[in-house]
């Protein structure tokens, strides 16, 4: 294949080692590409909506998680094909977007293709399939702006952001107290929101797990938990209206950086040596004393001798505390991080109203709260749970509802889910496809049946008949003119989804159509494939 | 063409039936693996380690066994880790849970089955366990209010935990050490101030509960063996030279005469040091770190009792009963908060020496010394202990009780039963599956005993036909009893953990319809 001859009939070689290479040109290579992709998107399919299954994943180490998220899915899968691995960064990419709808995406790509194998099979050119797609795409965005309702809440008015955060949680494992659950994370969205700009810095929220208790035990603590305890056992437990010095330098005699030696020759210098040492440790604890601190946090550890006198001159201490953590606690109790004690001074101290001790089950775990603080924008939400894997699965669950939440603040318009806007999109492009002359139009025609694997597969997973349902719900709509219908998977009674109080943020769906036919479209321009072969 | 490969090549997928099915037999064997160690009648396991020692442990303790298992099965570790959690959280029923959870899963396999889906089952299953956990409630026993009531509950609770345990032998001793240990520490969860030093030799009636605290340490030499109204300065410090932290600082001599002068300022260094320390006018010093001959003998002059290199705990716990601080700097000895206690001696035990505090400040810690034949028994002793303490100081804290026997799983499947034959629906299969689930810890305890469980169980059913019954199951004479007239409790807290945890691993475990397992990272060759 990759042999070329020269004018006299020489060969000479194109591509190196080409015995060793193993390459797909043309409609072969687009074959292979897609079925990689419908691969992929088939392991997702049975994950999708509130009776979705779970996925059991070990990791080469052993550990065992348990997920039915898509991106955390397909993150932990060792993929190896290229192809494959597209599929992953897709379902990332929108994790890192938007938050949510990670599975759904990969599924809706992963119809994509299937449709467009059908039209290769018929000899359309697959640039013609893309474009087509691009056109369906921007007019199933379109229709979503169209048929999106906004709707209004405030710092009193929270409901409709809890309602929608329940249907994110609900096709988690954490759905049996999902309205505890999305309250909390709306809560905690709502407190560091900054609603003038419409921003949320997810960063200060924090999401801390500990092993045990019941899931109903979570709670959302207007304050920073640091895993931690005093350094010395019998400093306070309970310090009201603490005043925080933050301190990244560690108690010890200053290490100078450029290289140095103390030359000692005699009995006196060695003394002096001695009392300077000690009086550093004086002065370094005498200074977070007079700027009027009275508790210290620092990033390093300190000696015994530090530790005691601290001990001594009341002045309780955390030592070892991680960077991030430093940082959410300046944040938190307003104060400055200090790395080195000459700048201590009584503006720079952190306030907070309580910090505590707090010890969990029989074991020895102690963690440390630092509540009621000065700037209470940061928060954290402390998860309780039966196991490890519940605890992770509850964190990764509470990072989508928080997501959503933060994107109704960016954005306050939704559409409804259970798959009613899909549908509605699919009638919508179906109607607009037979207005484009030319080849596109079977492309477009193909993306409104793509549109259709969505309430398919929610139909499929919620134990109904997929295509009996889809057929049913799509006439109700056109035939109302509602495009409130979707699936009625919980078995409540009404497939009208705006009784159901089922919704999606707008931004979500409209990403999830884009990036999947971004996709699509790149594994449809690929018609070669070159890859080492080790055969 | 072939369909194309997606996963790495060592990495394997389970999908659908055979996902569901492996992790079916996985929890499964693991249940069935820990179930005859259920029970007052539950036998022990023998552990052998694949380490050098091949050491060997003896034990009927639930989480013990699971933690020593190399699994590779992923359900399997769910099961492991529940138990793990409720080890952590409450000390106690760690068996249980592995069981029912075990049990909810082979009902689960029989109506997956009956092709009735996974999510039916768990809605279902979740209905049970609320109701279930209600059931629980509306029977729960408090005592909170009467203390002489209080602590015969304690006492039967402990004897119960006590009974399927090596312990069961001398149950009531080891159940009133347990109480009495508990409930000095006046409702804090702190664990950590009950000292259990095992000294093998003697029998296990042999142990006892000391009020003071025993240090496991040799008095230094020709130091005083005993103090009375001892103060005592606890401290963790180095006691040779002080090293000097300042970086860099190295000590250069040019001739002899120089090395014997500063070595003459260490010795002077150390003894200002001792000095300092005398200063505080104690006549006892507790160092966790070493302390060096030479600072001994400066002790053993001045008349104190000097005790190096006690362990980190027991130091702390030292510090806590005789409330005194842990001292690293000497410079104001009037401000450093002494420990004190009325006598210090040095006691035998067996054949070894310890230093007992007795008449301490702060009554809260204790001392547990356990004996018994060998070190497999010491070891498993202590586990069961370790086992009451833990339910008895969670009972303090959350005083409600119920009785044990089987009864709870009795009153449970009862009252699932009849929402069971309320619920219409898919549902009601798998809620009747749940009390199915529950009856088989009864079955499996009077299996363990020996007993005919068939009958037993029936005659239960029919038993608690009645009203306020508290039947459950006699394992000592086999036959079906009055829980409360035999003193059988168990605490409330335990049980709702072990409920709610196991449901929550089985659903867990029956949300999978598929398993990735990732290629085993593998091992650099270490030539």
């Amino acid at each position: 294949m990759a042999l070329a001859f020269d004018e006299f009939g020489r060969p000479f070689i194109i591509i190196k080692e080409q015995e060793q290479k193993t390459r797909l040109r043309g409609i072969e290579a687009q074959k292979a590409n897609i079925s990689a992709g419908k691969a992929v998107a088939r392991i997702l399919r049975t994950s999708l909506g509130p009776k979705g299954m779970d996925k059991m994943l070990q990791s080469p180490d052993g550990d065992v998680t348990i997920t039915n998220d898509g991106a955390t899915i397909l993150e932990q899968m060792d993929v190896d094909n290229q192809i494959a691995k597209l599929m992953v960064e897709l379902s990332r990419s929108q994790d890192y977007e938007i938050g949510d709808g990670t599975t759904g995406v990969v599924v809706m790509a992963g119809a994509l293709l299937e449709q467009a194998e059908w039209l290769l099979e018929r000899g359309i050119h697959p640039i013609r399939i893309a474009e087509g797609y691009e056109m369906a795409s921007r007019i199933a965005v379109e229709h979503l702006e169209r048929i999106a309702q906004r709707f209004d809440f405030g710092p009193t008015n929270i409901e409709p952001l809890v309602q929608t955060c329940m249907t994110t949680l609900s096709s988690k494992i954490v759905n049996r107290c999902k309205c505890a659950l999305a309250e909390i994370s709306v809560k905690a969205v709502l407190s560091v929101a900054d609603l003038e700009r419409k921003d949320v810095n997810l960063d200060l929220i924090k999401v801390e797990g500990k092993v045990g208790g019941k899931l109903e035990d979570t709670e959302l603590i207007y304050g920073i938990t640091v895993d931690k305890d005093m350094s010395h056992p019998q400093m306070p437990k309970k310090i009201e209206d603490a005043k925080i010095a933050i301190l990244t330098c560690p108690f010890e005699p200053p290490k100078p950086k450029t290289k140095h030696k103390v030359e000692i020759d005699t009995v006196e210098k060695f003394q002096t040596l001695r009392q300077q040492e000690q009086k550093y440790f004086d002065d370094m604890v005498q200074k977070c004393k007079d700027v009027g601190a009275t508790l210290v946090i620092c990033q390093w550890g300190f000696d015994d001798e530090a530790n005691h006198l601290l001990m001594h001159r009341n002045l309780p201490a955390v030592r070892w505390v991680g960077g991030v953590e430093l940082e959410l606690i300046a944040i938190a109790t307003g104060g400055r991080i200090v790395p080195r004690f000459q700048e201590l001074t009584p503006e720079k101290l952190g306030r907070a109203g309580l910090v505590r001790e707090k010890s969990f089950g029989t074991t020895k775990d102690k963690m440390l709260y630092i509540e009621h603080c000065a700037n209470s924008r940061a928060v954290t939400i402390f998860i309780r749970g039966g196991n490890k894997m519940m605890i992770e699965e509850t964190k990764r669950s509470i990072h989508d509802a928080l997501c959503v939440a933060r994107n109704l603040i960016r954005n306050n318009s939704i559409v409804y889910g259970g798959g009613s806007a899909e549908i509605s999109c699919s009638v919508a492009v179906e109607t607009a496809a037979d207005k484009y002359p030319g080849v596109e139009q079977y492309a477009i025609r193909a993306f409104a049946d793509a549109l259709d694997a969505i309430p398919m597969a929610l139909a499929e997973n919620s134990g109904l008949q997929p295509i009996e349902t889809l057929s049913a719900v799509k006439s109700q709509q056109i035939k109302e003119n509602n495009p409130h219908f979707g699936i009625d998977c919980n078995d409540v009674g009404t497939n009208d989804m705006c009784e159901q109080n089922v919704f999606e943020t707008l931004i979500g769906k409209q990403q999830q159509i884009l990036l999947a036919t971004q996709v699509v479209k790149m594994i449809l321009k690929i018609d070669d494939v070159i890859s080492p072969s080790y055969y | 063409m072939a369909i194309e490969k997606i996963l790495k090549d060592d990495a394997s997928e389970e999908k659908g039936e055979m996902a569901r099915m492996a992790s079916f037999v996985g929890a499964i064997a693991i249940s069935d693996l820990v179930k005859t160690t259920l029970g007052p009648k539950g036998m022990d396991k023998i552990l052998q380690s694949t380490g050098r020692g091949r050491e060997v442990t003896v034990t009927n303790d639930g989480a013990t066994i699971l933690k020593s298992l190399p699994i590779d099965n992923p359900a399997a570790k769910v099961l492991i880790d529940i138990s793990k959690v409720q080890d952590d959280e409450v000390g106690d029923g760690t068996t249980s849970v592995v069981v029912l959870a075990g049990e909810l899963l082979r009902e689960a396999e029989k109506l997956v089955a009956a092709k009735i889906h996974p999510m039916t089952i768990i809605s279902g299953y979740r209905m049970a366990a609320e109701c279930a956990r209600n059931a629980l409630l509306q029977r729960v026993v408090d005592n909170k209010g009467n203390a002489e009531k209080f602590k015969s509950d304690l006492m039967k609770i402990a004897m119960t935990t006590l009974s399927s345990k090596i312990l069961s032998q001398d149950k009531e001793h080891f159940a009133q050490l347990a109480v009495d240990a508990v409930m000095r520490l006046k409702g804090s969860t702190n664990l950590e101030a009950i000292q259990i030093i095992k000294k093998p030799g003697g029998s296990l009636k042999d142990s006892f509960l000391d009020e003071g605290f025993i240090l496991d340490k040799k008095i230094g030499l020709g130091q005083p063996k005993r103090i009375e109204n001892a103060k005592i300065l606890v401290a963790n410090t180095a006691m040779d030279t002080d090293k000097v932290k300042i970086y860099g600082a190295r000590v250069r001599v040019d001739s002899m005469s120089k090395v014997a002068e500063i070595e003459g300022a260490e010795k002077e260094k150390m003894r200002e040091k001792v000095q300092k320390i005398i200063a505080h006018g104690i006549n006892c010093f507790v160092n966790r770190q070493l302390i060096y001959n030479f600072p001994e003998e400066l002790f053993a002059d001045a008349g104190i009792l000097a005790i190096e290199h006690a362990d980190f705990d027991g130091i702390e716990r030292l510090a806590l009963v005789t409330g005194g601080e842990i001292a690293s700097t000497f410079d104001n000895p009037e401000s450093v908060k002494l420990g004190h206690c009325k006598l210090i001696e040095e006691i035998m035990i067996g054949e070894d020496k310890l230093i007992h505090f007795s008449g301490v400040a702060m009554g809260q810690a204790c001392t547990i010394v356990l004996r018994g034949a060998s070190h497999h028994v010491l070891d498993e002793a202590e586990r069961s202990l370790h086992d009451a303490l833990c339910v008895l100081s969670q009972t303090v804290n959350d005083t409600r009780v119920l009785l044990g026997g089987g009864w709870p799983e009795m009153v449970m499947a009862k009252e699932v039963d009849e929402l069971a034959r309320k619920t219409p629906g898919k549902k009601s299969h798998a809620i009747e599956a749940f009390s199915r689930a529950l009856l088989a810890i009864p079955t499996i305890i009077a299996d363990n005993a020996g007993l005919d469980s068939a009958d037993l169980v029936a005659q239960l059913r029919a038993e608690h036909h009645k009203e306020g019954c508290n039947a459950g199951i006699d394992v000592i004479s086999g036959s079906v009893g009055n829980m409360a007239d035999l003193g059988i409790s168990e605490s409330f807290k335990v049980k709702q953990a072990v409920l709610l945890s196991a449901t929550e691993a089985a659903e867990m475990i029956l949300r999978v319809d598929e398993i990735i397992t990732c290629a085993p990272r593998k091992r650099e060759d270490r030539m």
